[in-house]
């Protein structure tokens, strides 16, 4: 268990060092961010000057050097566009990010594993048939059109939840929650429900395939002969089987609201990492984009880390092996 | 020989399972003729409607904000209105999904041409070869192909000046969805070719000497072509979604050449005072569309491959 942690936790280290090689690189010899700052009036003093500051001219190897250094540290430099340090622009937006994905990860998982359950023991059910038909329909549904769906019904059209913002929020020591007053969980709402839409109809879709494979195997059907309680055969043996796959796809699917907030925080101006990043994108703000690529790497590793580690947690088969040296 | 077996095994196949599986599938039929509509109408809207919503000059500002035929205020000459430029809706929408198809099919065929040469290189040798190209393929995995598409397409921007960007919107965008999801394919195809590999026919190919970019060639890559394609079905949804998705958050195809993305993001606009229209056509026939290249997908993976079910 612990040679494979220390193995799993280097191949991480080794990922970031490719990722932060990869946001280097790409970032540094990528177009003019100077000409996409300063109006048309600069002149080219003016620009060399500013140039001079950021630390643009200076060689390859001294700048690769301090973004790793920085970037260790959490300093990517400073936006090019705002003006203003980047770790203290992604610190100011990343509690409205991570309390967005937070509440649309409750939200996916706990529907997609109840809806998973349903369809899968009782397949045949017109329940089960019609959130099965419904889940097609959130698959090809994008998320944005899913975000606009919503604001069209519930604030243009009925007017009972806003459109835009995170509404009322409260300053806890640097982290301004949305959790503490009521006009915050109104505005959460709609992104929420747009967000955990998609990751929640993939995940049922895996619990109700898992759960439909398993309860074919032989040992259910054995489990079933020897009289065994239906719930018991169910949660007991059938729903343990399906953890593993359930445990990564749930993972991936978590690590994915990160990615999928660019979306939804664009539709609904919430003021995250997400819609940062996109303007960091329309103005070539290097130094945001690197940032931002860096971060949802981190996010992405530290993910897969933890489901590999749960494999151990609900694979007993995974310890005995290693106990037994075949690893 | 290979060729004509394949052939024939094709054609009996044709004769048999599939043909009758899908007269007997109402999903399929009505799914495979919603998606031939959408081909036939769009790459065909020059001849279909005689407006031209993407060249400014043919434009009339008094023509703006009509709703749809069936309103009060509904033109029959605009049959699902206009936005606010005096565009007429329907003909944005053929022409929009011409952008969409074209972007989604091309990107795909990218995504596979590097995905499968890589999975059957990596499944056909093993070894060091595979381990590499797989570790690449799974690290990308675990990142969702959006981002990865915005990455490449935001480095695309700051690469080209603004004026050539709006000429390489297109390749640049089908580049960047090509490369993010070239994992998939690779997985399945070499799966395909270490199945294959370890066959007598492949061996007996081995012993006469055949070179082994002709095995690759010839033998391995017929046989792993189709369940990647049944994927790529899906796929194509997929990549449709991402474009539409990209030219949503102002990062896809410039407006002068609109997807169905960039429509509903101009009609976004106006869903507050009321022009619903702008934005809710395009939509649904983003959706639509989706739907039924899902749904054929679905079907030819259930057909080909029942176990998936």
């Amino acid at each position: 268990m612990i040679s494979f942690t220390i193995k799993r936790l280097f191949q991480s280290v080794l990922v970031m060092l490719f990722v932060a090689l990869l946001s280097f690189f790409l970032f540094n010899f990528v177009g003019d961010p100077i000409s996409n700052m300063v109006g048309q009036e600069t002149s080219h003093a003016e620009m060399d000057d500013l140039r001079e500051r950021l630390g643009l001219n200076d060689p390859f190897i001294v700048k690769f050097g301090r973004f790793l250094a920085d970037a260790v540290q959490g300093k990517f430099g400073i936006s090019y566009r705002l003006q203003r340090p980047v770790d203290e622009l992604i610190a100011e937006r990343m509690p409205a990010t991570l309390e967005l994905v937070f509440l649309s990860a409750v939200i996916a998982t706990t529907l997609g594993v109840l809806g998973g359950l349903v369809t899968g023991l009782k397949p045949e059910s017109w329940f089960s048939k019609f959130i099965l038909t419904g889940s097609l329909l959130g698959v090809s549904l994008p998320t944005f059109v899913i975000g606009i769906l919503l604001i069209y019904i519930f604030a243009v059209s009925l007017n009972w939840l806003p459109s835009f913002g995170r509404g009322e929020v409260v300053d806890l020591g640097g982290w301004r929650t949305g959790f503490a007053t009521l006009s915050g969980w109104k505005a959460l709402i709609l992104p929420a429900i747009t967000l955990a839409l998609y990751q929640m109809t993939l995940i049922l879709r895996i619990i109700r395939s898992e759960m439909l494979e398993v309860l074919r195997t032989d040992f259910i059907k054995f489990a079933r002969a020897r009289g065994l309680k239906k719930r018991d055969i169910n949660f007991g043996h059938a729903l343990k089987n399906t953890l593993i796959p359930v445990i990564t796809v749930t993972g991936l699917q978590v690590g994915s609201l990160i990615a999928f907030s660019i979306i939804t925080e664009t539709v609904f101006q919430w003021p995250g990492m997400g819609s940062l990043f996109i303007q960091g994108v329309q103005f070539a703000d290097v130094p945001v984009m690197s940032a931002y690529l860096v971060l949802v790497a981190l996010f992405f590793v530290a993910i897969n880390l933890i489901v590999d580690l749960l494999y151990f947690v609900v694979d007993p088969r995974l310890r005995s092996d290693l106990k037994g040296g075949h690893q | 020989m290979t060729s004509i077996s394949f052939g024939k095994k094709w054609a009996s196949l044709l004769d048999h399972d599939v043909t009758y599986s899908f007269l007997h599938s109402p999903t399929a039929i009505i799914a495979a003729f919603v998606t031939l509509c959408f081909f036939i109408l769009s790459f065909g809207a020059p001849i279909i409607t005689s407006y031209t919503p993407f060249d400014p000059e043919s434009l009339d500002l008094m023509d703006g904000f009509i709703p749809p035929a069936w309103s009060p205020n509904g033109e029959v000459a605009h049959f699902l209105g206009t936005d606010g430029q005096g565009r007429d809706i329907l003909a944005a929408i053929l022409y929009g999904t011409q952008v969409s198809l074209t972007v989604g099919l091309l990107s795909v065929v990218l995504s596979i041409s590097i995905g499968i040469p890589l999975g059957i290189i990596a499944g056909y040798f093993g070894g060091i070869v595979d381990t590499a190209i797989m570790r690449i393929a799974d690290v990308q995995l675990t990142i969702p192909p959006i981002l990865i598409a915005l990455m490449i397409d935001g480095v695309a921007r700051t690469v080209f000046t603004h004026s050539l960007h709006e000429v390489v919107a297109i390749p640049v965008l089908i580049v960047s969805i090509g490369i993010a999801s070239w994992p998939q394919y690779a997985r399945i195809s070499r799966s395909g070719a270490m199945v294959e590999r370890k066959k007598d026919y492949i061996a007996a190919a081995r012993l006469i000497q055949t070179p082994t970019h002709l095995i690759l060639i010839r033998h391995i890559v017929p046989n792993v072509f189709g369940p990647t394609l049944i994927v790529a079905t899906i796929g194509v949804a997929v990549a449709i979604i991402i474009e539409a998705t990209l030219s949503f958050l102002g990062v896809g195809v410039p407006p002068t050449a609109p997807s169905l993305g960039t429509l509903i993001r101009i009609g976004n606009d106006f869903i507050f005072s009321g022009e619903w229209w702008i934005t809710f056509f395009p939509a649904f026939a983003l959706v639509l569309l989706v739907l039924s290249v899902n749904l054929i997908g679905d079907w030819l993976r259930d057909t080909f491959n029942p176990k998936l079910r």
